[in-house]
């Protein structure tokens, strides 16, 4: 069985990364294979990411409030090119009033400052799976 | 009992007893008794000896021997001895000492060890710096208090910068605020300065901080969320209605695109009828710390210096009362430093600042006393305080010694400090009050002459104006009930933060070293060295917390499962809205041809090393935009793109 792919991406205008860059090595050291798309990514170009490195996960790290626009941009760019089976999980500051909403257009999980790294590995290994399984 | 100064050389110990003559002996001929002390040797030395027990002879024999005689150098002079058994008296390994005591040996920390169990194997700082159980006269030896310390107001100013502590002036309370459109900022500040705070301190959107404007594509969502939306000269006349920018004091958390954002206040100052010449404030213009950290950068290091000096140039000459710079390690901070990187690598930036001003052409006392600091406020309360005050140190030093500074209000480092909002918790957020009393208390202690208080839901959203109150309330309490304020520099002398203080002060001059090997600071930043140590330190501190190696009060520890949400500030899209409705009106109502003008002017400059300050207060005046000002310099410089270090 391969290693599971995960993209880690910084979507929009924010440089703080300490947390995108934090899980992605808890990711690496895990087992899985991380691209870290890096800073200031448009939705568009973290969909052809993970349409380049056949991702089996997309781990979106937003602390800037922007969430609504990007979340549901990149959920329809997914759909658009076949990739609406990739595990897409956001990781940041996300008002409680707006999760239901990320759930509602297919965000798997949000992860709120506090959460361990091992639950998120976890739940990636749990969820995600390989396009060799699918 | 008796005992004997002792020094170790060249395999002989040499005593200094009583009557303080040098007697000497071979080493194996003695032991080491437990007890300790830390005195002087002969040559006014500290120098550590092997610490094993020393047993006295009897007459004629080894120790201790008062006779006259001993002045001739005779260790065996045939007085009589003192009797009982003779202490060799340890002395504490120094930094220039090569000798070390053995691991078994035997100190007032480790003694105890023999008798008393701890909670842990080791205690250490949240930066992971051991600490000992106790520190006493001894840790203090090689420090001269005059040479090394001194007096607050007196170089090297560890204690302070001002003579009178507090008693003169309080620390300024400067509480960063933005959000939405101007309008929403504006009644903030209002509400702040009813409050109590002495000073505004403007915190912008992302777009506004990466130089583009709403309707750019990647502005959408942004806008208004994390900051005040500025986009031309227009918003900071809103921001600033009703406020005298000539009767008070203003910082702007601004980097890459700063000379635009300072051009707009400076314009709106003049308006208002204020004279620069007695204009004050901050701009925080530090892009180095963006590379190493924010990563709010926009064009590459080099050019990005080139606006830095062009604006030190402006100011001593045009607004010679405004601190051009605030050099940060906050973010550094932030981004997971230890506080020695968070220390080495502020004032390394700050030194490149220097040097770069002085390749400019710039005399050194002209702006230096300009540049001002910014550093964290965290959690470990004593390494904080030993940090403040390190830096002084450090900073006067290097003004004086390294670049020659002879103004002495070169060698005096000026900070503000925030608690740290990365150490704020959304678990239990009515903690983080404690929190941040306590790193508010631990920046006093240090000598902070500015200071932002973060509000309890920093992890969850900008503050409520509620929130923003009880934190500015923790400053004013701090000021004028806790007595602290009332004297200079309280822990100065203290053995612990003494120690702590030089040891800092060691370990970022050996940071120094190694950056000025590496070619100085824009090459270290070149080669992802700073992004490194912080990528490592952040991933160690992560793990320590997922071990419980360090505890974090209701997230690690102390959890509550049933815990009751608290009303947050929730910004919709109404303030994108409103700006992007603005922007459209004010492309039709202002002299496009004035506009594109001045930018092709702006563009221009850029290819020369004129100064660019006075061709972009041509186009703020004319209402140009911020993206439309830092496109034109995108158009020369391009953009940076860094290489992210995991």
């Amino acid at each position: 069985m391969r290693k599971l792919r995960v993209v880690i991406a910084k979507p929009g205008l924010d440089g703080h990364d300490r947390g995108a860059k934090v899980i992605a090595r808890a990711l690496r050291d895990a087992g899985m294979e991380v691209i870290y798309t890096g800073l200031r990514q448009t939705p568009e170009q973290i969909a052809a990411a993970a349409l380049q490195e056949d991702a089996d996960v997309i781990g979106l790290s937003i602390l800037s409030g922007a969430h609504n626009h990007i979340a549901p941009r990149l959920m329809d760019l997914l759909k658009e090119k076949g990739l609406d089976d990739v595990l897409v999980v956001i990781g940041g500051i996300i008002p409680d009033v707006d999760v239901p909403k990320l759930k509602a257009i297919g965000i798997k999980a949000i992860f709120l400052p506090g959460t361990p790294m091992q639950e998120i590995v976890d739940f990636i290994e749990k969820n995600a799976r390989t396009k060799a399984e699918v | 009992m008796i005992r004997h100064e002792a020094v170790r050389k060249d395999c002989k110990l040499l005593f200094l007893c009583g009557t303080q003559k040098l007697l000497e002996h071979e080493a194996n001929d003695i032991a080491v008794d437990e007890q300790l002390h830390a005195p002087m040797c002969a040559e006014r030395q500290r120098m550590p000896i092997d610490a094993d027990v020393v047993e006295g002879r009897e007459a004629g024999g080894v120790l201790g021997e008062h006779a006259s005689d001993q002045a001739n150098g005779d260790p065996h002079g045939s007085g009589p001895p003192e009797g009982g058994r003779h202490v060799l008296v340890p002395l504490k390994p120094d930094a220039t000492c090569p000798v070390r005591l053995k691991p078994d040996a035997t100190t007032y920390n480790d003694r105890q060890m023999k008798t008393a169990t701890e909670r842990a194997e080791t205690f250490t700082t949240i930066s992971g710096r051991p600490i000992e159980r106790l520190y006493t006269a001894d840790d203090l030896a090689g420090i001269d208090y005059a040479r090394d310390i001194n007096d607050p107001g007196r170089f090297p100013y560890t204690r302070g910068i001002h003579s009178t502590g507090y008693r003169g002036k309080l620390w300024t309370m400067r509480q960063f605020a933005g959000f939405g459109t101007p309008e929403d900022t504006n009644a903030r500040y209002k509400a702040l300065l009813k409050a109590g705070s002495t000073g505004l301190s403007v915190a912008f959107d992302l777009p506004t901080l990466m130089g583009r404007d709403p309707d750019h594509a990647l502005s959408l969502g942004e806008t208004g969320k994390c900051g005040v939306n500025v986009t031309s000269l227009a918003d900071m006349e809103t921001l600033f209605d009703g406020i005298r920018l000539g009767d008070i004091t203003t910082s702007m958390t601004i980097n890459s695109p700063a000379a635009m954002i300072f051009a707009m206040y400076l314009v709106v100052a003049e308006k208002q009828g204020a004279d620069w010449q007695t204009l004050s404030g901050t701009i925080q213009n530090d892009i180095l710390k963006e590379f190493i950290a924010q990563k709010e950068y926009i064009f590459p290091p080099r050019p990005s210096m080139r606006i830095i000096t062009d604006i030190f140039a402006f100011c001593s000459t045009h607004v010679p009362r405004w601190n051009t710079i605030s050099v940060s390690g906050y973010h550094i901070r932030e981004a997971g430093s230890t506080a020695l990187q968070e220390l080495a690598f502020t004032l390394r930036d700050g030194l490149e600042y220097v040097q770069w001003g002085v390749d400019a052409g710039l005399d050194i006392d002209d702006f230096v006393p300009r540049i001002s600091f910014f550093f964290n406020a965290h959690c470990d309360f004593f390494e904080e305080i030993a940090k403040y005050r390190a830096a002084r140190t450090i900073w006067a030093h290097a003004m004086r010694e390294r670049f020659g500074a002879r103004d002495e209000r070169s060698w005096k480092l000026r900070f503000h400090s925030q608690t740290a909002g990365v150490s704020l918790t959304a678990q239990q957020p009515y903690n983080n009050v404690v929190r941040t009393a306590l790193q508010a208390l631990s920046a006093v202690l240090g000598g902070t002459n500015s200071l932002h208080t973060n509000s309890l839901d920093e992890a969850l959203a900008l503050p409520t104006a509620e929130a923003a109150t009880l934190a500015l309330r923790t400053q004013q309490i701090i000021a004028h009930e806790s007595g602290v304020a009332s004297v200079a520099d309280p822990l100065g002398g203290s053995y612990f933060v003494e120690r702590l203080t030089k040891d800092m002060e060691d370990g970022a001059l050996a940071y120094f070293d190694q950056i000025d090997r590496m070619g100085g600071m824009v090459e270290a930043i070149e080669r992802g060295f700073p992004q490194r140590e912080i990528a490592e330190a952040s991933y160690r501190f992560q793990q320590a917390v997922e071990r419980k190696e360090k505890i974090i009060v209701g997230v690690n520890d102390f959890v509550q499962e049933d815990e009751s949400p608290i009303e947050i500030l929730y910004i919709d899209e109404s303030a994108a809205d409103t700006q992007l409705a603005k922007l459209e009106a004010l492309k039709k109502t202002r002299n496009a041809d004035r506009v594109s003008r001045s930018i092709d002017a702006l563009r221009n400059a850029a290819r020369t090393p004129e100064n660019l300050m006075p061709r972009i207060l041509d186009a703020v005046r004319a209402y140009a935009t911020v993206g439309e000002m830092c496109d034109a310099l995108r158009d020369v410089w391009g953009e940076y793109e860094e290489v992210p270090i995991i």
